[in-house]
């Protein structure tokens, strides 16, 4: 009780005062400077570096590489055929995954939404593949893809969907389906559990409202379910698009970018490029394009719907 | 326990201003309550007494000695919140004998603290419980014990009552008033409820904009407002305001003609020139329905409105709504035209352009404003 | 009563495509791993030649005894352990430490902090391997346990640091501001008041960075050279790149593998789906 009394008085006090607002102003910085250290020194640096070799002829088995090169990188990559064949893989690989893991991903979350029996254990179970490390997913896809040991070519020659069983891993033509397909066996848990925790924010009044006006089901999905998951929606398309662009694991591990490149995307060729042809150089100069043409879908997105936002208001 | 003052006190958040120098002196022992619409700037006061919000200027001292750079744990106060803040996975007996433990009080001291405090508040047999298992008032409960049981300098009150129900709260009022004589303790309490402010406070402050109105007590708060705010915020059915301009008459006599050109007199007012635009200010209580014509005005029945005890009676008055007080059972038909009188003794005037009261000359000139 | 029996039939076949597509999803996620299960417990000689049957005409444990006793899997499978559970540990104590941050304070320089954050989750990962070889290289952090949990550290802190955040969002203010007018220091309130109420959170951050962690293959393989601090990811790969690759073992080995992170994942799941809720109620 006179504490206060006591120490009030003493002029260190007021010098512990000072230190009161000082500290309150460096204090959030305390937080967050572990992280802050982490990535700077783990990621901010190494891109920087990364972006500068971008600029120089880095070939780790040439010992006469290293010097300036300029931008020779960048000149080489407009006539590269193989880069621009890894692009439109790139746009066919991620909006290819990205359609199916969001359209299936949401019809679980909608489903899981529903009170029924065993609902805790299926939604342990559908979730799991999120958790099934993703090159032992790749190896296990290519394997069941494979005539000989895998039963999908079998299966698919059953249902007239082949003429007979073979392994579209080696088809130029469909080889892009089998990553697609784990990717989308391994991306669906991620946008069930984020679009789940959307769907059980929405307030139950509003749907109770709604059917009291005497909207019916579909009407209710589309006038209030939609809407209000509209901007987890957005979110998560935009960052998944981002990762699923870079995520070259189940592409390596399953075809390697062949047969003949058909399955070859930025990222993927960028793997190639370093450490299969140990160009580095090259390889960072691949991956700079890349950041930039994320980066600028990613600001394109913001922009629009902002504007979107914007024109609602 | 301690007093507090408060000199001219700021905060601001980057260009906005929350509080415009605030002065209060707060006596040892006293509850005062800090009354407002929201955002006037009670609770950031109050905030700023309690050590949560900084101070951007002035000083506020506890016991005589200046805390602006104290930390909330080195003031010795103890705050009771809206939301109660019980931490949700300690029993009810942990949740109030934190702090102590937090001081390195002796055990045995801290569980006859504990069992005293819970007998007065009525908690002996849910010490154990979680807050989870509580009612809402059982909370309350809690959370006042948990303040009372540190035996601080002052407590500061945050808006405590509003989540519980009516007839809960009406029992905490008396139940927080009691304590408090019997404590004695130095007490801030903020409040959106002018009938919380009026039942418990020693003193009223009353906040607009974060500007104190007025300091006084509830009965002069409520007899003399300073201003218009003040005369309206305070008082349920709120006070009647209609516009007009002050008339001396020959014989030393004053009134307010209203815009449909009625005359209703006034006592004369201190410093109100003729003709200055002025705003008549009258209770419900201070209007009564005349049967004689000559002595009232006509007014157009809206709406009655029985109240148990009383009879609300809404009018029109010069194009203006009015309401009316009555302990009478009127039944008079809607549209139809009543007369009514202003008592004249009760009736205040406030001038229109700065809102500020014109007390009558017989009112002896005071300075509430300490 | 027609009307009563048409909604009940209109109910059925509602319930029925409803239990009908869980089912579906739930194949759908589970075949896989039944295959995975499948191929490590047929025996080598009729690995090919019964290779397309729902279950062998026999089933073995050898692949299992072997990968365990035989491999030097135990020895990558305790690197992973220790890899994966203090990458989780450390991260989430870093990430609980800015979330509460970003949840708490507004401060200068946030906007730049969390969109910094928000533009690591662009890089190429790949793109960062020569980069951090060369820093971490004259640390001697390079085929190293240690290096390997600093660079996980840091690319799942971010991601990690957006869920805490959404779990301090949920609790509310008051509570620490009881806590440091009952005589606590801000960091005291966050850890004995606020830090125990988010353990659901912190439960999710954990299985979600350890699962993270425990698949990792790119940088432990570039990363670490020696056998005896390699993973269990690179020790799988070392079943491919042999004269020999024998698939019974490797699928063995990854069953294995799988149990640790599906355990922790099944734990977690729910508190996951809390977290995202409780911050989308917020935002």
């Amino acid at each position: 009780m006179t504490t206060v009394t006591q120490t009030g008085k003493l002029p260190a006090e007021r010098r512990g005062g000072f230190s009161k607002k000082l500290s309150g102003i460096i204090e959030p910085y305390l937080y967050v400077s572990p992280a802050l250290v982490l990535i700077i020194a783990v990621m901010l640096m190494p891109l920087i570096l990364g972006l500068s070799y971008a600029f120089r002829d880095i070939r780790i088995l040439n010992p006469f590489s290293g010097g300036f090169v300029g931008t020779a990188h960048f000149e080489a990559l407009i006539s590269d055929q193989a880069f621009l064949g890894a692009l439109a893989n790139t746009a066919w690989w991620t909006f290819g995954s990205l359609l199916f893991q969001f359209g299936l991903g949401l019809i679980l979350a909608l489903l899981l939404n529903r009170q029924f029996l065993g609902r805790r254990m299926v939604q342990a179970l559908v979730f799991l593949p999120w958790a099934v490390p993703t090159f032992l997913s790749g190896l296990n896809w290519a394997w069941m893809f494979n005539p000989v040991v895998g039963p999908l070519p079998h299966w698919m020659t059953s249902l007239g969907l082949m003429a007979e069983p073979f392994n579209i891993l080696s088809d130029p033509d469909l080889a892009m389906w089998g990553p697609i397909i784990a990717n989308i066996w391994f991306g669906i848990p991620f946008f069930a559990i984020t679009m789940l925790a959307a769907l059980q924010s929405i307030p139950k009044e509003l749907y109770e409202a709604a059917s009291i006006d005497g909207a019916t089901t579909r009407q209710q999905f589309i006038s209030i379910t939609l809407p209000f998951l509209a901007p987890t929606i957005a979110i998560t398309l935009m960052l998944r698009t981002i990762w699923i662009a870079n995520f070259a694991d189940l592409i390596v591990v399953m075809t390697n970018g062949g047969p003949a490149d058909s399955t070859q995307i930025v990222a993927s060729y960028i793997f190639t490029q370093a450490f299969r042809r140990l160009d580095f150089g090259y390889a960072s100069a691949i991956a700079a394009v890349l950041l930039v043409l994320l980066l600028a879908y990613a600001l394109s997105v913001i922009a629009l719907r902002r504007a979107m936002t914007h024109a609602d208001s | 326990m301690a007093s507090i003052q408060i000199a001219n006190a700021r905060k601001s958040y980057g260009a906005v201003d929350v509080l415009h120098g605030i002065d209060l002196n707060i006596s040892d022992g006293e509850f005062i309550v800090l009354v407002g619409p929201s955002g006037c700037g009670k609770s950031t006061l109050l905030r700023m007494i309690a050590g949560l919000e900084d101070i951007t200027s002035g000083d506020i001292s506890i016991a005589g000695n200046v805390v602006n750079d104290l930390q909330p744990k080195d003031r010795d106060i103890a705050m009771v919140f809206q939301s109660y803040a019980l931490y949700p996975h300690m029993s009810v007996a942990e949740n109030m004998s934190y702090a102590l433990t937090l001081r390195k009080t002796a055990k045995e001291k801290i569980s006859d603290a504990i069992s005293g405090v819970a007998e007065i508040l009525g908690l002996t047999a849910l010490l154990e419980r979680r807050p989870k298992a509580l009612s809402g008032g059982q909370r309350q409960r809690v959370a006042m014990g948990r303040a009372i049981v540190r035996k601080p300098q002052a407590f500061l009150f945050d808006e405590p009552l509003s989540n519980l129900d009516a007839r809960l709260r009406e029992q905490m009022r008396t139940e927080i008033r009691k304590l408090h004589h019997r404590l004695g303790a130095t007490s801030v309490y903020v409040t959106h409820d002018q009938i919380e402010a009026m039942t418990m406070a020693d003193r009223i402050v009353a906040m607009h904009d974060g500007i104190i109105q007025q300091v006084g007590s509830p009965v002069e708060i409520y007899d003399k407002p300073a201003n218009i705010f003040v005369a309206s915020f305070i008082g349920s059915p709120a006070m009647n305001f209609l516009k007009g301009s002050y008339e001396i008459s020959d014989d030393n006599g004053a009134g307010v003609r209203l815009s449909d050109g009625a005359l209703v007199p006034v006592l004369q007012a201190q410093n109100a020139q003729n003709n200055q635009a002025v705003t008549l200010g009258s209770r419900p209580e201070h209007i009564s329905i005349v049967s004689d014509a000559d002595n009232g005005l006509p007014a157009k029945v809206e709406l009655i409105e029985p109240m148990g005890l009383s009879t609300l009676v809404h009018v029109t008055l010069a194009g203006k709504p009015i309401k009316i007080f009555t302990m009478d059972r009127p039944n008079y038909p809607v549209d139809s035209f009543i007369h009514i009188a202003f008592d004249m003794a009760k009736a205040h005037v406030f001038d229109t352009s700065s809102e500020q009261r014109l007390p009558p000359t017989t009112e002896p000139h005071s300075g509430h404003k300490d | 009563m027609t009307l009563t029996g048409q909604t009940s039939t209109r109910k059925m076949i509602y319930w029925g495509s409803h239990y009908l597509m869980i089912a579906a999803f739930v194949i759908f996620a589970l075949f896989p791993l039944y295959w995975l299960l499948k191929v490590s417990v047929t025996p080598n000689d009729i690995l090919y030649t019964e290779g397309v049957r729902m279950w062998p005409s026999r089933t073995t444990w050898e692949n299992y005894a072997f990968v365990l006793t035989q491999s030097n899997f135990p020895k990558y499978f305790l690197n992973s352990v220790i890899v994966s559970g203090t990458t989780a540990i450390v991260t989430t104590l870093v990430a609980a430490l800015t979330g509460y941050a970003f949840s708490r304070f507004a401060f200068r320089g946030k906007v730049i902090i969390v969109a910094l954050m928000l533009i690591t989750q662009m890089f190429p990962l790949v793109m960062l391997i020569a980069p951090i070889f060369k820093i971490l290289a004259p640390l001697g952090l390079t085929d190293s346990l240690t290096g390997l949990i600093i660079v996980y550290t840091a690319f799942n802190v971010p991601f990690a640091t957006f869920l805490m955040q959404s779990f301090f969002d949920g609790i509310p203010k008051d509570l620490e501001e009881a806590a440091m007018i009952d005589g606590n220091t801000r960091f005291e309130a966050f850890r004995a008041i606020i830090l125990p109420l988010t353990l659901p959170g912190v439960a999710a951050t954990l299985g979600f960075v350890f699962t993270a962690a425990w698949s990792e293959l790119l940088f432990a393989l570039m990363l670490v050279s020696s056998e005896s601090a390699s993973t269990f990811p690179v020790g799988l790969l070392s079943f491919v790149s042999k004269f020999s690759v024998d698939f019974g073992q490797m699928m063995a080995a990854g069953v294995l593998a799988l149990i640790p992170a599906c355990l922790f994942f099944l734990l977690i799941q729910r508190y996951l789906v809390q977290g995202l809720t409780a911050g989308a109620v917020k935002g």
